[in-house]
């Protein structure tokens, strides 16, 4: 048999490649920008497995984005927990949430817009409990007290080592939906997504899978939400459960490509770097110009590529009428 | 094999099926004609437990349907080849198909399946990565059934297959269903296509808003005066 090297492993390769040895050509600002590509394209990728995979849209992923950042924080604080345990904490307890969520909604038949309606209430009700409870820092918020560089607290001199850490979390994450999405569990979501019925008299246990895939996607989402805090080192209800984090999340997602793998990726890749950059050069000179800009963007690109970045490119190629030459044929036997 | 007493469902106040009682004999087709809104989607999604009937009981082979979830019944061996298809289109017609061979009884045997399904629609082979949307028609049917097929059912219940194909096409999905009986399935027929659906089955119920109102043999059914007049204009 000849060994065959597709296109896409080596683009893989180069990818991977560039962003390891970024950190020692870029600066400062360029590593941010970085991080922020990546950590939203974390979080993208982790919505999308729920919102994508799924079909089931989550407008208020920041319910699990805050508990996460809200457990590892908290128990920082106040018992000194080191935040490589407490995002695993944080994670669990998301889990719960998500599949208690999962379960309330779908055992009860709610779907489309109505459960994106569920998920925007229950995070503005997180925002306002959050805000309400002193004792984990009410309005205030809570600060992560910087202690130097200590990579056992998760805290990095510099930016390289927060830059590590997403690129390897990014890196997993993306795996994860690529792996997941070949197997079973991913055709069945799948199935779900396309026609719901469908499925269910097909054999498949809709109910179970919808509440999986929530719990994957909480998951998922809350050990984001440490490493949000942790590299900013500072959180407030708003800023971790409010409408903009739920928003930002799957509007990357949605723009890339939404129920691709590497939608997520690159939407987050192509937006972070207009919205940031343009800030940069527009935000003295004309305050406010950036933001009409990124919203011109975003309007452009709804409007001549609906089915995002991704699906665009595969128009282009014609692939969309053959997806998968391959099939996933191998893997889903 | 499958036992439908005194069903009743309702969508809100307005019932769908009042009183429905019928059976399926086990090897037999057995097809349910009726017009439009006379019940029998309702009848077939309520069998399959995608709906909820207020009374009544569902019965296969003695296990109550009733207190089964929807995937659970098709783990039984019941599918249904569901009124316009409903395939997941953006997938390929090869990935429709394995979605239909992933229980566990079906998975054993899906090697199997494949070749049958193969066997009955040599143009799905020959289509097999393109995306289920971009097929015709009458291929989509036949996705549709190839897919339940997978399943390896026991009771195969078609929803209208016959809507909106050319009648050269009907034809051949008749002539699959005749097939599928000889293998030794069970099928309950759901048409509005009465001549021709009757002229495959061995006994057939008239579902009329909601009630059955004849049953019989095939030759029972369609000689009697009402059938006649009403349905098969003679």
């Amino acid at each position: 048999m000849k060994i065959q090297i597709k296109k896409s492993t080596i683009l893989i390769g180069l990818l991977l490649i560039v962003g390891f040895i970024l950190p020692r050509f870029a600066g400062e600002y360029y590593i941010h920008i970085s991080v922020l590509v990546l950590f939203y394209a974390y979080m993208a990728v982790s919505w999308n497995i729920l919102g994508g995979y799924a079909g089931q849209h989550s407008l208020g992923h920041a319910l699990f984005m805050g508990i996460g950042a809200y457990t590892s924080t908290y128990l920082f604080t106040v018992i000194g927990l080191t935040p490589w345990i407490g995002m695993w904490l944080g994670g669990a307890f998301a889990g719960v949430i998500g599949g208690f969520v999962g379960y309330l909604c779908f055992r009860y038949g709610v779907k489309g817009p109505y459960f994106a309606l569920v998920t925007i209430a229950l995070a503005e009700a997180a925002v306002y409990i959050v805000t309400n409870i002193p004792s984990i820092g009410g309005a205030q918020g809570l600060e992560v007290a910087w202690t130097g560089n200590a990579p056992q607290l998760m805290q990095f001199d510099g930016k390289s080592g927060y830059y590590y850490m997403i690129l390897v979390m990014t890196i997993i994450a993306v795996w994860l939906s690529s792996w997941l999405i070949k197997r079973r569990f991913g055709y069945q979501l799948l199935s779900i997504r396309e026609n719901e019925d469908a499925a269910e008299a097909l054999g498949v246990n809709t109910l179970r899978l919808k509440i999986q895939a929530t719990v994957i996607s909480a998951v998922m989402t809350a050990l984001g939400g440490t490493f949000f805090a942790q590299y900013f080192t500072y959180i407030n209800p708003r800023a971790v459960f409010g409408e903009g984090p739920s928003v930002q999340i799957l509007l990357f997602a949605i723009i890339g490509g939404i129920g691709t793998v590497w939608g997520p990726v690159v939407g987050a890749l192509v937006l972070i770097p207009i919205a940031e950059l343009s800030r940069g050069w527009l935000g003295g000179t004309f305050a406010g110009a950036q933001i009409l800009l990124y919203g011109t963007v975003l309007v452009l690109t709804m409007l001549f590529m609906p089915n995002g970045i991704l699906g665009l490119y595969h128009k282009f190629l014609g692939k969309f009428q053959n997806r998968q030459s391959d099939g996933g044929k191998s893997e889903a036997l | 094999m499958l036992n439908v007493n005194n069903l009743r469902v309702q969508y809100g106040a307005f019932a769908a099926l009042q009183d429905v009682s019928l059976s399926i004999t086990e090897g037999q087709i057995v097809s349910i004609v009726g017009a439009n809104g006379a019940g029998k989607t309702t009848l077939i999604n309520t069998i399959s437990g995608l709906l909820r009937p207020v009374s009544g009981e569902i019965t296969f082979e003695d296990k109550n349907l009733l207190h089964l979830e929807g995937h659970e019944i098709a783990a039984l061996g019941i599918a249904q080849v569901p009124e316009g298809r409903k395939l997941f289109t953006d997938m390929t017609v090869y990935e429709n198909l394995i979605m239909g061979g992933y229980s566990k009884h079906a998975k054993l045997n899906r090697e199997k399946s494949l070749e049958m399904v193969y066997e009955l629609f040599p143009i799905l082979k020959s289509r097999d990565k393109q995306l289920a949307r971009t097929l015709s028609g009458g291929e989509q049917q036949m996705l549709a059934i190839g897919r339940a097929v997978m399943m390896n059912p026991r009771l195969m219940m078609f929803d209208e297959p016959s809507l909106g194909l050319a009648p050269m096409i009907v034809q051949s999905i008749f002539n699959v269903i005749l097939r599928l009986k000889a293998t030794g399935m069970t099928i309950m027929l759901v048409e509005q296509n009465v001549r021709q659906s009757l002229q495959i089955s061995d006994y057939a119920y008239v579902l009329e808003t909601g009630r059955v109102v004849l049953h019989g043999t095939d030759q029972v059914v369609s000689s009697n005066d009402y059938m006649r007049k009403a349905y098969l204009g003679i």
